[in-house]
């Protein structure tokens, strides 16, 4: 009877084992069918680089919100990623005790907060001060709700990923090493340039492509203080309209158009696809960073 | 000497910018729940927290979020419940019974890991397409199927960590007391890693109460509480959302206390969490 239920149980499991592989081609496959549609009156190259957005007349050129991503994650990354290693090169080879114990939760607690609550945030200071105190200073006018107010909000939400494999990374570079360059004479930082970062490179690689892909799919903080104009902007002062804040805004009218909703599920399909490849990427990295530690 | 002048600048520098980094990182949590708190106060009352959004709620008439609030915390404890009872038996048996470097326990933690980098706007769009093929419409139910699946790589990874730590010696120990592997699974590893368990529960719990753009599509939204699994529910962060998408600034300010009671649920969560960790961890075998 005993040997009957851990049977059962271990052929139940083994099917659910299974579950999180098969959940990531269901979505491929399900998006991919939706995409049909869109796919028949369109190419693949023709959807993604066409600038024409006009779903009443039928015309779906994704290229605005294209750029509107990769301008938005561009300037997200060029603050996050200095400021997020630099941390994390403190919290691992100069902070004391006390200041990683109180700042680990803290980074925790930075994951946790709800994209809303980013937005709300950045609508209460970020779109302001954009607006009223850089824009004026730059000497151009700018409503606030921008490019850069967009990048600094989604920069907060990047470092905990990026400030979390960092730490991982480093924690995996041995300590000899450090020991035998400090033994030679190099100061601290002269140990991490040229002892922690060298040997940890790929997987400070990993952890920035993380944090890109994170950015990269960020729909409502970025949605709510980004503007949303379907244009190519000109200057991190413009408004833009990245894709994931498409598919959030339309939901409520993709079944009154046709093909709408076939676009809309063609943008998921696209930002599911560049998430992909991007976290495949850093997940080999850091498989084969944790193999060689084993 | 001038050299080692320039290298001691040099860690100097980098040191303070090392120092500001660490600052920047830290005080960001500071000013965004203060600066939400703080908005909040003028619009933040109790009569919101106990009633439903009244007629012309949205104009800046009476009422309050309490629909929100209930229909977050049944939708998350949903998502959350399907979630436990996918992710423990796989995390289980990528760690019992499937032998080291198994391939198949390789490529689940694989596309964990994978699963966890999805944004939560192609889970939606994803639980969208699901709904439509089960013919469902937008309720309840399809948001704590499309919450469920969205917690699914946030829970599994954080209980693999802990069950991966549960010593060797004491599985061996169990088995060789004559236990099957599944009672070993459930009385001696699930009791030692309880408290690890129950954080990556309550950790997929505080993500699933904060996601908007996965209930976006599939939980549809509604002025009165939940009653039923296949009726529209209402969620806190799309209330949020929507209330500050109104041009009315009274109505804004709700949107601003919406988002601290949201911040605080979530704050609550992580602390009690880690009170937990520290209350139960006494009781577990080191």
């Amino acid at each position: 009877m005993r040997r009957l239920k851990d049977l059962i149980a271990r052929r139940a499991m083994l099917v659910l084992a299974a579950v999180p592989g098969l959940l990531v081609f269901l979505m491929l496959f399900g998006l991919l069918s939706r995409s049909k549609a869109i796919l028949a009156l369109k190419s693949f190259t023709g959807l993604l680089f066409g600038s024409a957005w006009h779903p009443l007349k039928g015309e779906f050129g994704f290229l605005p919100f294209l750029a509107g991503t990769l301008w938005v994650t561009l300037v997200a990354m060029v603050i996050a990623v200095p400021v997020s290693l630099l941390t994390a090169v403190y919290l691992s080879e100069y902070a004391p005790r006390v200041i990683r114990e109180f700042t680990k939760p803290v980074v925790d607690l930075l994951a946790g907060i709800p994209s809303v609550v980013y937005g709300v945030w950045g609508v209460l200071m970020v779109v302001p001060f954009v607006g009223n105190v850089l824009a004026p200073l730059f000497g151009v006018y700018s409503s606030g709700y921008s490019v850069l107010s967009g990048g600094i909000v989604l920069a907060i939400m990047v470092f905990p990923t990026i400030i979390h494999v960092a730490l991982e990374v480093f924690s995996a570079v041995p300590h000899e090493l450090r020991e035998t360059s400090l033994s030679l004479g190099a100061t601290t930082w002269e140990t991490v340039k040229h002892v922690v970062l060298r040997k940890g490179l790929q997987g400070i690689i990993a952890a920035v492509v993380l944090g890109v892909s994170r950015a990269f799919g960020e729909t409502m903080a970025v949605l709510m203080v980004v503007g949303n104009v379907a244009r190519l902007p000109k200057s991190v002062f413009d408004p833009a309209y990245p894709l994931p804040a498409l598919i959030a805004n339309n939901y409520g009218e993709m079944m009154s158009v046709p093909r709408y909703d076939s676009a809309l599920m063609f943008a998921a399909l696209v930002l599911l696809l560049v998430v992909l490849v991007f976290n495949l990427g850093a997940r080999l990295i850091l498989v084969r960073i944790e193999r060689k530690v084993e | 000497m001038r050299t080692s002048r320039r290298r001691r600048l040099e860690e100097r520098v980098f040191k303070v910018l090392m120092l500001a980094s660490t600052v920047i990182v830290t005080a960001s949590l500071l000013v965004i729940v203060a600066t939400v708190v703080v908005k909040s106060l003028p619009a933040l009352r109790l009569s919101m927290l106990v009633q439903t959004p009244k007629g012309g709620y949205y104009l800046g008439k009476e009422g309050g979020i309490l629909n929100a609030i209930t229909g977050s915390l049944y939708l998350a404890s949903g998502a959350t419940l399907l979630a436990v009872l996918l992710s423990l038996p796989v995390v289980l048996y990528i760690n019992l019974y499937a032998r080291k470097k198994s391939v198949l326990a390789t490529f689940t933690r694989f596309s964990l890991d994978v699963l966890w980098g999805i944004p939560s706007i192609v889970f939606g769009a994803f639980g969208f397409i699901v709904m439509m093929t089960l013919g469902l419409r937008a309720s309840l139910l399809a948001g704590i199927i499309t919450v469920g699946l969205l917690e699914i790589p946030i829970m599994a990874r954080a209980m693999d960590e802990v069950i991966r730590l549960v010593p060797a010696s004491l599985t061996e120990a169990s088995s060789s007391l004559g236990a099957t592997k599944l009672e070993t699974a459930l009385k001696v590893v699930v009791r030692q890693a309880l408290p690890g368990i129950l954080t990556a529960v309550l950790i997929a719990f505080g993500r699933g109460i904060g996601d908007a753009a996965s209930v976006l599509f599939t939980a549809g939204f509604t002025d009165s509480l939940p009653r039923s699994l296949f009726q529209p529910a209402a969620t806190l962060p799309l209330a949020i959302f929507f209330q500050l998408g109104t041009p009315f600034p009274e109505v804004q300010e709700r949107a601003y206390a919406s988002a601290a009671v949201l911040t605080l649920i979530i704050l609550a969560i992580s602390l009690g969490s880690r009170a937990l960790i520290k209350r139960f961890t006494r009781h577990s075998i080191k």
